[in-house]
Order: C-alpha cells, then sequence, then structure tokens
C-alpha cells in the first residue's frame, strides 16, 4: 500500500464522489421538495453522456457539444417532467417507483435503437487531455482534475442559490413542509418543475464529463443511481449538505475499499488467499453495510432536512 | 406515504367470484396448460412464469398487507436458487435436504436484514432492502469456488428420495404448480387468520394497534420472514426448472419486476399477484418474440399501468361490484 497509490485513489474516490453529488444533488431535491422518488433519474446521467457522445463529435468541440447536451438533457427532463411524473406526485412511493422503473427501461432500451448496443468514446478536450504532477512520481489526468474541480464549483453554485436566492428559499421551505409553502401561495408545481429540469441537468452534465472517462453504454446509470441513492440517505432525505457529505464518503470509501480491501485484511492477519476471497465482497458491500449502519443508528440520515 | 390518522376500516370481503370463482379459473387453465400443449417451449416458460408469481405471491404478502414496498426481494429468489445449487456442487442433490435448507437460508436471511430494516418506514425502507437485495447480490458474484459472475450449473434437477422424478417437465409442471396452488392456500389462510388482520390493521392504523396491545413491528417481521421463506423456495425451484443459479438472478432490476407483477395484478389480493406473475412473464417473452427491443414497448405499459390502472388487473376486472 504505497502512499503514491494512495493519493491517487484517494483523488479517484473524490471524483466519483463529486459524481455521485452531482446525480444526488437533483434527486435529493426533488424527493425534498415533492416527496417523489424518481428512479429515472440514472438514465438522465446515462442521457447526459450520450448526448455528449453525440453533440461533441457533431460541433468538433467539448465546449459547444457540452452545452448542447446539458440544453437537451433539460429539455428531455421538462418533457419527462410534463408527460410522466407530474401525474404520480400526490401518488403513493409504490405507484412513482413502478412509473420510473418503466421509464428505466424504455429509456434504457431506446438509447439501444439510437445509439445501438455497442459502448461509445467521447473525446477529451484536447487541453485537459494529458497528465500532471501533482507530487513526486505522482501522475494524474487532468480531466479527472477537471471532473473534481467543476464538481466542487457546481457545490458551491448550488449552495450559493439554496442558501442566498429567493428560489433557494422556497426550494428549503419546500423540503420542509411544502403544503404549507403551498399555502402561503407559491406555485410548488412550478418550483418542482424547475427543480426537476434543473436536477435532470445536473445529472446529464454528470453524464457529459465522466464520459470521456468511461465507456458511454445502455445501462450505465443504473448502477449510478443505486449509489446515489445510497448517497442521499447516508446524507438525510433533502439537504443539500447531506447531499455533498454522504456523496464524498461513498466515494471515498468505495475507492479505497476496492484498492485497499485485501491489503487491509492481510494486515489485519487473514491469510492471502483468504484475503483475495473476501476483500473484493467487502469492498462491493462496504457502503451498502455503512448505509444501513447510518440508517440503524440515525433512521433518517445524517442531515435531515425534515425536523 | 405520510401516516395519517384514518379509522381503521377493514376491507369488506371482496365479491365471492373473486374469491373463489377466478381463483379456480386460474388454476385450473394452468392445469390444463400441460394437455394441451405438450412442446418443451411452452411448458418451461408457462413453468417460469408460475415461479415468478410465486415470489410476487410471497412479495404481496408484505407489500400488499403490510404495505412494506420491499425493493430487494430478489434476493430471497437468489439465496434460494443458490442454496440448492451449491449443495449440489457438494454431493446433496435430494430436494428433501436442499428445500428446506433453502427455505431456511431464505428466512434466516429475512429475519437479520428485516429486523433491521423495519426499524425505519417509506423510502427508507425502500432503501435499506434494496441495499440488503444489492449486498446479496455482491456476494453471490463475489464466490469465486461457485462460479462467481458466471454463476453454477447443475448437471440434473433435484433428486426425490433418490428418483430423478423432476427429470420429466411435465412432471416437474405439476410440482410447481402444486407449490404455486399450496402457497397461495396458505397465504390465503394466514391472511384470513388473527395474525393477517393484525397485519392489514397495522397497514391501517399502527397507533391504534399498537394501543388495542399487538406490536406491529413483530408481526410485520414474521410476515418478513415468512416471504422471504417462500420466495427462496421459489428460487429453489428456479434453480432446478434450468438447471442454473446466476447473480443476474437477484439484481434490483428483478426486485422492480415483482413490484409490478403485484401491482399489475393488483395487491392485497392474493390471485393478482399470480395473475400478473404470469402475465408479466408471459408478455415479456410475447414483446420478445417481437422485438428484441421489447423494452420500449413493456417500459411504457409499466408507466401506464402505475398511472391509470389503480388496483391493477384483479380491481379492473372487478369495477364496479365494490
Amino acid at each position: 500500500m504505497s502512499s503514491t497509490l494512495l493519493i491517487i485513489q484517494t483523488l479517484n474516490g473524490l471524483q466519483l464522489g463529486v459524481l455521485l453529488f452531482l446525480i444526488a444533488a437533483g434527486l435529493t431535491l426533488v424527493f425534498g421538495v415533492m416527496d417523489f422518488i424518481n428512479l429515472a433519474h440514472g438514465v438522465q446521467y446515462m442521457l447526459g453522456a450520450y448526448l455528449a457522445a453525440m453533440f461533441v463529435p457533431l460541433t468538433g468541440s467539448f465546449v459547444l457539444g457540452l452545452i448542447l447536451a446539458l440544453a437537451t438533457a433539460l429539455l428531455v427532463g421538462l418533457l419527462l417532467e410534463v408527460v410522466v411524473m407530474r401525474h404520480l406526485y400526490d401518488r403513493d412511493h409504490l405507484e412513482q417507483v413502478l412509473a420510473t422503473f418503466g421509464l428505466i427501461l424504455f429509456l434504457n432500451e431506446g438509447v439501444k435503437i439510437i445509439w445501438g448496443a455497442a459502448p461509445l468514446q467521447v473525446p477529451m478536450p484536447q487541453a485537459l487531455s494529458g497528465t500532471i504532477r501533482i507530487a513526486d512520481g505522482v501522475l494524474y489526468p487532468v480531466w479527472r482534475l477537471a471532473i473534481i474541480g467543476s464538481g466542487l464549483a457546481v457545490a458551491v453554485v448550488l449552495w450559493l442559490v439554496v442558501t442566498k436566492t429567493r428560489v433557494g428559499m422556497l426550494i428549503r421551505a419546500g423540503a420542509t413542509n411544502a403544503p404549507m409553502v403551498s399555502a402561503l401561495g407559491v406555485d410548488i408545481r412550478r418550483l418542482f418543475m424547475i427543480v426537476f429540469g434543473f436536477g435532470a441537468m445536473l445529472a446529464g452534465f454528470a453524464g457529459a464529463m465522466a464520459a470521456p472517462v468511461l465507456s458511454v453504454e445502455p445501462g450505465m446509470g443504473d448502477n449510478l443511481l443505486i449509489l446515489a441513492f445510497v448517497v442521499i440517505v447516508i446524507g438525510g432525505i433533502g439537504s443539500i449538505r447531506g447531499a455533498f457529505i454522504g456523496a464524498l464518503l461513498v466515494g471515498l470509501v468505495d475507492t479505497l475499499l476496492r484498492s485497499f480491501s485485501v491489503d487491509l485484511l492481510r494486515l489485519g492477519g487473514l491469510s492471502p488467499s483468504d484475503a483475495r476471497t473476501i476483500g473484493p465482497a467487502i469492498a462491493s458491500m462496504s457502503i451498502y453495510i455503512l448505509m444501513a449502519a447510518v440508517l440503524f443508528f440515525r433512521p433518517t440520515g445524517l442531515f435531515p432536512a425534515k425536523g | 406515504m405520510a401516516e395519517t390518522p384514518v379509522p381503521p376500516v377493514m376491507p369488506a370481503a371482496p365479491p365471492l367470484w373473486r374469491r373463489i370463482w377466478l381463483p379456480v379459473l386460474v388454476f385450473a387453465l394452468l392445469a390444463i396448460v400441460p394437455l394441451i400443449w405438450g412442446e418443451r417451449f411452452i411448458l418451461g416458460l408457462v413453468t417460469r412464469a408460475m415461479i415468478m408469481a410465486i415470489a410476487a405471491l410471497s412479495l404481496d404478502l408484505i407489500l400488499g398487507y403490510g404495505a412494506l414496498v420491499s425493493f430487494g426481494h430478489a434476493a430471497f429468489l437468489g439465496i434460494g436458487a443458490y442454496a440448492v445449487a451449491i449443495l449440489f456442487s457438494h454431493d446433496i442433490v435430494d430436494a428433501s435436504i436442499a428445500f428446506p435448507v433453502a427455505i431456511l437460508a431464505g428466512a434466516l436471511f429475512a429475519l437479520v436484514t428485516g429486523a433491521i430494516s423495519l426499524k425505519t418506514r417509506g423510502v427508507y425502507f425502500i432503501m435499506i432492502t434494496l441495499a440488503f437485495g444489492q449486498m446479496a447480490l455482491f456476494t453471490a458474484t463475489s464466490l469465486s469456488a461457485y462460479g462467481g459472475d458466471d454463476g453454477l450449473r447443475m448437471f440434473h434437477r433435484s433428486e426425490v428420495f433418490g428418483s430423478r422424478l423432476l427429470a420429466n417437465d411435465t412432471t416437474f409442471y405439476f410440482v410447481v404448480l402444486g407449490t404455486l396452488l399450496g402457497c397461495f392456500l396458505l397465504l390465503k389462510a394466514i391472511v384470513a387468520s388473527r395474525f393477517g388482520r393484525v397485519l392489514r390493521g397495522a397497514k391501517e392504523n399502527e397507533r391504534r394497534m399498537r394501543a388495542v396491545g399487538f406490536d406491529p413491528f413483530l408481526y410485520r417481521l414474521a410476515a418478513y420472514v415468512l416471504a422471504g421463506a417462500i420466495c427462496a423456495l421459489a428460487g429453489a425451484l428456479f434453480a432446478n426448472l434450468g438447471m442454473f443459479v446466476a447473480p443476474a438472478y437477484m439484481t434490483w432490476q428483478r426486485s422492480g419486476e415483482f413490484i409490478a407483477m403485484v401491482v399489475l395484478g393488483g395487491m392485497g389480493t392474493l390471485i393478482g399477484p399470480i395473475i400478473g406473475g404470469i402475465g408479466v412473464t408471459l408478455v415479456e417473452e410475447w414483446l420478445a418474440q417481437i422485438t428484441q427491443h421489447w423494452k420500449v414497448i413493456f417500459g411504457p405499459m409499466v408507466i401506464l399501468v402505475a398511472i391509470f390502472a389503480r388496483g391493477g388487473i384483479v380491481k379492473l376486472l372487478s369495477r364496479g361490484d365494490r
């Protein structure tokens, strides 16, 4: 377990955490404000990646492609809100889970029809495609640092919007007590449409940013969705701060244990072969164990939005 | 959704046709299938549909009668299937041992995870059951001694006291049908019992149930364990059907499908999930015959059901008589 590897894996963990935050932020606001479980949030991330894969080569510019991808992701989000989501606000979680599950099936298969089942690659912007020396003998891809940086920037902007602006105030109020906000004359449905479209765009942004380092393929959002749910449940539903801390926690725990669990188990006295068998299993389960533990002691997460 | 203090209204007894004639019709139809279509493909397909129906039926006990949206139910299917296949790989091939072990394994997993999950409510319950489902999935993928990601093959079906009775597809079909019927009757009796009434009462109004002196937690846990055991039994049959198990049996997408089956068929009725389980499996197969992209059709169907068909097929059939 060298320190170089530790630094690199910590950065990788941060990068995953930041992506998770971008996805979890929209998810948690939608849930906090409207009490709506949107399983289809993960496919919005996938859609962002596919849109980037389409627009970046089309325009020949990553920035232009990214902007077009975000605009389209926003439109698709609003479309989904109008066609499906808005019929389900007053319903049981069960019906929301079911309908958005149907959306997942539809959209995962839809991208397969449009773009084919084979994974796509998105070229990195030329200027950010190299590596950078961040410590003695530690090289790290610039693009991954860009992901971390842009994610943190979004976090700051989001924090400013939520804490300093009127819309942000309404969102916080909505997350705490939506019926009361509605009774005070705020059009909560419009507020929700804004939050939903914006959340879809954030998820799309995460997808577009991740696209150059991953292969873009159908179903790529499914597992990330589950991770994002783990994040918001750990953080406390409806809370941006909770989503941020939860995301970094999950990103770091998951990434670090994936690379070091075997070593840690061996240090703990297990035989090499046992450690090699048990290590990966523990690594992939770690965040679920974390979540179950958090829920056991704090049934509403670390920073619950609702008092 | 949020607990609202509504008085616990016990639903009126369902109409006679739904209680008696619909189940009779469904089981009679299932019984004559092998007489009409003897082909292996049809037999295998309907057998699979019936196994899914058993799993959906078990989910309905907690979902329909306890209002507990479990999103990790596929784990029990996988645990039951793996129990049989793992024992098989150690030359324990008799159903008289493998099936009880599978059922116990499912019950045990349900007892441990249920005791933790049932401390939470609502969306947290959905998420924590999902988390446990994922844990089971990842455990299965890391079982490198038992095939890991690739799954585990059985060379033949489980023996019954030393005889290869189940090797015959028609026999196996009727065994599954008998199991489905047995589970249906068992759950029917349980739902109608005092235990079932407490479970439903706790769904309607938890506080009042507590006030009358019942601890809803224990009743829910018992229901959860029973549901896990029955679903594991379905898993044991599932392993035997294809003579194969794989981690893919436990994905959260499959748990979602189980929920779809229950809601589609009509939750809170016992014949509903059976119709839903069989219906969904057959519709999926039918669509898959038409196009490889059948999910673009199936997805919107699920959405439409969620938005419009409240109460599922059974309620749709009985509209007007309640």
